[in-house]
Order: structure tokens, then sequence, then C-alpha cells
């Protein structure tokens, strides 16, 4: 059953084509979309399992051997990012019933939803480092669609950014995987491992380990990169916005992940980590402080997207064990919280009409429930215990430590206390403040399904970052488990040039 | 001939990464255009340039005899200028229409969505 390693990139991908008949129904696609979210979690767990099990899973398309061939491979680290994709994509699919306009249903919003994960999990499973370029592009396509799908001027001007930098980006990658092959003869993730070592002519690696390190920067927003994200996540429905916050910018950290760890093993990725190390704090500050600017919601939850972006920079950059299993349980946290997050946001604002939180107020009397909820999401965020963001941070601060990293942890812990004080303000303006009765109270209130369809998700994230918080171990363990497995690039590279035929 | 394809190719680049400093989206996008080009020529001499010398296997051999062209870098670039096609075409699309919406193709003049004020209503 090797197949199963191809399923979270076909099912998505099937899916999508079904819909496109059903344009005018969108009961269908609404249907077809939920189903396979289902499936596709299922299959996510079953993949995790047996990588869990039986080790490092390959698939070589067709039967050709690596490295000719197009080589599929999950590692732990790979599957576990895949399972993350399938849940962020089944709550997303249940919160797009409740808050997604008929409009954009009728522009193929749900087919593009599936096309946007097929991207995404094409980059968490591919071997192979133009496969990654294209795995990007199938994700980007997807995301210019639907972060623009309703063409309200904000949102032209919002893609307009993104489009722009990304683009820009994709040639830069281009760039550098040209001038890789023509240093090493290949692009197998694999292959690239096994022959990097002993290539002589070594003055352009560095380069290329820089240009890769800007491409995938400019996904994950990193320290100077970020500019186009909190320039545009605050754009589009929250739905899209939610689903682009929690995967997106994590597909740009696993790939800074998987190059520096499995492709380059020597000096280049040193190189690298040292760069990282000193764009880390950046990173975490920078982000940190522009969200205390913000009053706008989600502008706001944009900003602390990048500033988390530092604390998995700062693990990989640190590269002992722990600290890999501390930025890889943490990439897995904050998709789960931030997610949450955003969906919380979009609650918000259905009750309140608004995403300002000066104009808005008085909701933690109106709505209890939803403000439980926030507090376990934010105080997730915020790394406060017994939730899963204060294992994720101990894993971090205490490789840090360990490494002799002090004034990096010392930041980071600062910055914890910035991203309590964000999630604080937050909830004294949205929760806690009297409603200030600047705004008319909402008109339209939407019937009790569709506000189901939006809570649901939100409970099911939330029950997800009780469990990592309450039942800690068996996720720490799989997350060491992982992080040895990714350390161990010698590993990886005998089960792809010798495993993965049908 | 390499040296004529360096030239050009850096030729390429500097082009296009003047153009996308200028503050007209049309210009950014042909800017973003050279530059998917300028990528594209430089996995193409990387791939060195071999003339004269495809790699076909003759009979009863079971790889190409002596030195023969790669073809994998063709390969490559084929895909990236069909999806580099794809992309710039939305582009085109998407820089019309914002032109249309905001009355404007100036990006110093697109700053709504950065404003701290600029947010959702």
């Amino acid at each position: 059953m090797k197949l199963l390693l191809a399923i979270p990139i076909l099912l998505p991908l099937v899916t999508a084509l079904l819909m496109l008949p059903f344009r005018e129904r969108p009961v269908v696609q609404r249907g077809l979309g939920l189903g396979a979210s289902v499936v596709q979690a299922v299959a996510a767990m079953l993949l995790l399992i047996r990588v869990h099990e039986e080790g490092i899973l390959v698939l070589q398309a067709s039967g050709w051997a690596a490295p000719f061939g197009i080589t599929l491979a999950a590692d732990l680290l790979s599957a576990v990012m895949v399972a993350a994709a399938a849940l962020i994509g089944l709550t997303t699919s249940i919160y797009s019933l409740g808050s997604i306009d008929r409009e954009r249903e009728h522009f193929f919003y749900h087919p593009l939803m599936q096309l946007l994960l097929v991207g995404i999990n094409g980059a968490f499973l591919t071997g192979d480092l133009f496969n990654l370029y294209v795995w990007f592009e199938v994700m980007l396509i997807s995301s210019f669609v639907l972060l623009v799908l309703g063409g309200t001027p904000r949102q032209l001007e919002g893609t307009v950014k993104y489009v722009t930098i990304n683009l820009l980006s994709s040639a830069i990658f281009l760039s550098a995987v040209g001038i890789l092959y023509g240093v090493a003869g290949t692009l197998n993730m694999a292959d690239l491992s096994a022959k990097l070592p002993a290539i002589e002519q070594r003055e352009l690696l560095p380069v290329v380990a820089v240009l890769l390190l800007v491409t995938f920067g400019v996904k994950a927003a990193i320290f100077p990169l970020f500019f186009w994200l909190p320039a545009s996540y605050h754009t589009p429905p929250v739905a899209v916005s939610a689903i682009f916050a929690g995967l997106l910018t994590k597909v740009g950290v696993y790939a800074i992940m998987r190059v520096f760890t499995t492709v380059f093993t020597g000096p280049e990725s040193e190189h690298v980590f040292r760069i990282l190390m000193v764009i880390a704090p950046l990173t975490m500050v920078v982000g940190v402080l522009g969200a205390a600017a913000q009053y706008d919601l989600r502008k706001l939850l944009s900003f602390h997207i990048v500033s988390q972006i530092g604390y998995m920079v700062f693990a990989i950059a640190i590269q002992s064990p722990l600290a890999i299993a501390g930025g890889l349980f943490y990439i897995v946290h904050n998709i789960v919280a931030k997610t949450s997050l955003f969906y919380i946001s979009g609650i918000i604002r259905e009750k309140s009409g608004v995403f300002q939180l000066k104009k808005i107020g008085g909701l933690y009397s109106s709505e209890p429930f939803l403000a439980a909820l926030f507090l376990v999401s934010a105080l997730a965020l915020a790394g406060i215990p017994p939730l899963s963001g204060f294992w994720a941070k101990l894993m971090v601060i205490r490789a840090g430590l360990d490494a002799g990293h002090y004034l990096v942890t010392g930041a980071a812990l600062l910055v914890s206390l910035l991203t309590l004080f964000s999630m604080i303000k937050i909830w004294n303006e949205a929760f806690w403040k009297d409603d200030p009765g600047i705004l008319p109270a909402p008109v339209e209130r939407l019937d009790g399904r569709r506000m189901a369809m939006m809570y649901l998700p939100v409970v099911m994230l939330c029950t997800v970052i009780l469990f990592f918080g309450l039942s800690f171990e068996p996720v720490y363990d799989l997350s060491a488990r992982a992080a040895g497995q990714l350390l161990d690039a010698g590993s990886y590279r005998n089960a792809v040039m010798q495993g993965g035929r049908l | 001939m390499t040296l004529l394809l360096a030239l050009i190719t850096g030729l390429f680049y500097g082009a296009g990464i003047y153009l996308i400093l200028r503050r007209s989206l049309v210009k950014i996008i042909f800017g973003l255009m050279l530059l998917s080009h300028a990528a594209n020529m430089l996995i193409f001499s990387t791939g060195r340039l071999t003339k004269g010398a495809p790699p076909f296997v003759p009979d009863g051999a079971t790889a190409p005899l002596g030195s023969f062209a790669d073809p994998l870098p063709q390969a490559l670039i084929l895909t990236a200028i069909v999806i580099g096609f794809g992309l710039q075409a939305f582009s085109l699309v998407l820089f019309r229409r914002s032109f249309e919406e905001l009355g404007t193709d100036d990006v110093d003049a697109m700053r709504t969505t950065d404003r701290i004020e600029g947010g959702d209503a």
C-alpha cells in the first residue's frame, strides 16, 4: 500500500475535478468537499501511523528508480505536516459552510480550496527539489485566486502585493535550482544529499543555499521578507485567511527544515544556520511589536504569524535534536492555535459586524462560550501551561539554553510576554470592556445552523490544543523520533535510493 | 556562445530587477517576466551548451555513447515556461482589474492595506 503516499495529493485533485461540473449546485460541491476532507483526514492519520511503525515510506512514480523518476517520500516530519494540513483542511471546509457566500461558491471557491491542499501536500511529500518548485506553484496559483476571489478593492490591492513578491521568489527559486543542477547534476533530494559533500567546485554552493533561504524565507515570512503578509492576509474572507495563516507560511518553514538538514549537510548549512540565528530574534521582535500597534483583529493576528515564525526559525537554527523536535511541535501547535484564532476573529466579526477592536466590546457577557474558546487559543499561543504552546516554547527555550544562545533565548522569552500582552489586549477590547455602542446591532443574524458550522471547527481545534497540552508525552515522543529521523540524513538517502518500487 | 548567453542572461536579470523597482504595475509585470526568462536561460546554460550531440541511444546500447547534450535542463525549462506563462497571464488580468478598481497603477498609491487604519470596516 505505498499508494497511501499519493492519496493526500490525488484525493483533493480528483475532488476538485469532480466539483467543476457542479457550478450551479453548491450543495454538491459542499458535500464533495466535506466528504473528501474527512477521507483525507483518515488517510493522513493512516499515513502517519504507517510511517511511525515502518519508517520512511517512499514511492517512485511508475517504478522509475531514484534519482531518475518522480519521488514521493514521507518521513515522520512530512507525515506530521500532512496530518496537520488534513486537520486544517477539514476544519476549514466545515467553517466555509457557515461563512462563505453564494457568490464565491459560484466562482469555484470549493475546488480552489482542494487545489490549494494539493499543492501543500505535494510540497510536504515530494523528494525532489524541482518538484518542490512545481508544488509551490500549484499552491501559489490557488492561493492567488482564493485571495482575490470576490474582487473588492482591498483584496485586489493585497493580492497585487502577494502576487508580486511570490513571482519574484519563484524566479529566485528557479535560478537556485538551475545553478544547483549545473553544479551537482541532480535535483533529487536524497541524491543531492549524497553527492553534495563530494563536489569539488564548491564556490557556488553557498550562493545556492542563500538563494534558497531567500525563497523559503519569503514563503515563511521571516525578517526582513515578511511585509507582504500583514498587507494581504487580512483582506480575503476569514476562512481563506485562516487556512493561509495556518498552513502557507509553515510550508516555507518546512522547506527550510527539509533542505538545510536533508539536502545540505555540510558547511553551507552551518552558514545558513548562523544567518537564521540572527534572523530569528529579529523576526520575533519585529512581528510582535507590529502586532502591538494594531487594532484591527486580523492584522494583529497576521503580525503574530510573523512573530511565531521566529521561534520555529530559532529552533531550526539551534539544530540539536531537542530543538528540532521542539520546532516541529511548535509548527503543529502554531498551525492549530493560529487557525483557531482566525476562525474566532470571523465569529467576532459575525457577532459584532467589524474587526476593529475599538468599536466592539461586551462579548464576554453576550458570548461566554466564545470567550472561553478564545482564551484557550490565545493562552496557547502565548504559551501558558497546561496548553500546547507552553510545551512548544519550553522545548525550544530549553534547547536554546542548552546550546548557549542566551541572548536569543532571552529575546524569545520577552517576545512571549509581549504576545501575552497582545492577546490580553484583544481580550480587554473585544470581550471584557462594555460595548461602546458605536455600532448598531447587526441587522442580519446568521441562522443557528450556519453559526454552528463556524463554532464546530473552533471547538475541534481547541480540543486538539487541550489534548496536546494535557497528554504531552506521546506528542513529545513522536516529535523526538521525527527529529531523530530528520537529523539522520543517511536513513532518508538509503530509503529513497533503494526503496520505493511499486 | 556560452559567453554570449551569460551576457544576455545577466542583461535580463538586470533589466528585470530595474523594472520591478519602478512604480508602475505594467513595468513590474514586464520585470517579473524578464526575471523568469532570465532564470530559464540560466538553467539552460548551467546544463552546458553541447552542440550537435543529441542524447540518442544507439541500437544495442543502453546509454548514449560519447558526449551528449543533457536533455534534462530543457525539460525543466519547458515546465518552468508553462508555469510562468500561467502565472503571468493571471497577473496581467489581476493588474488590469486592480487598475480598474483602484484607479491607479502607481504602487506608491497602494497603501491602504498597509496602514494601521486600513483594516476592514
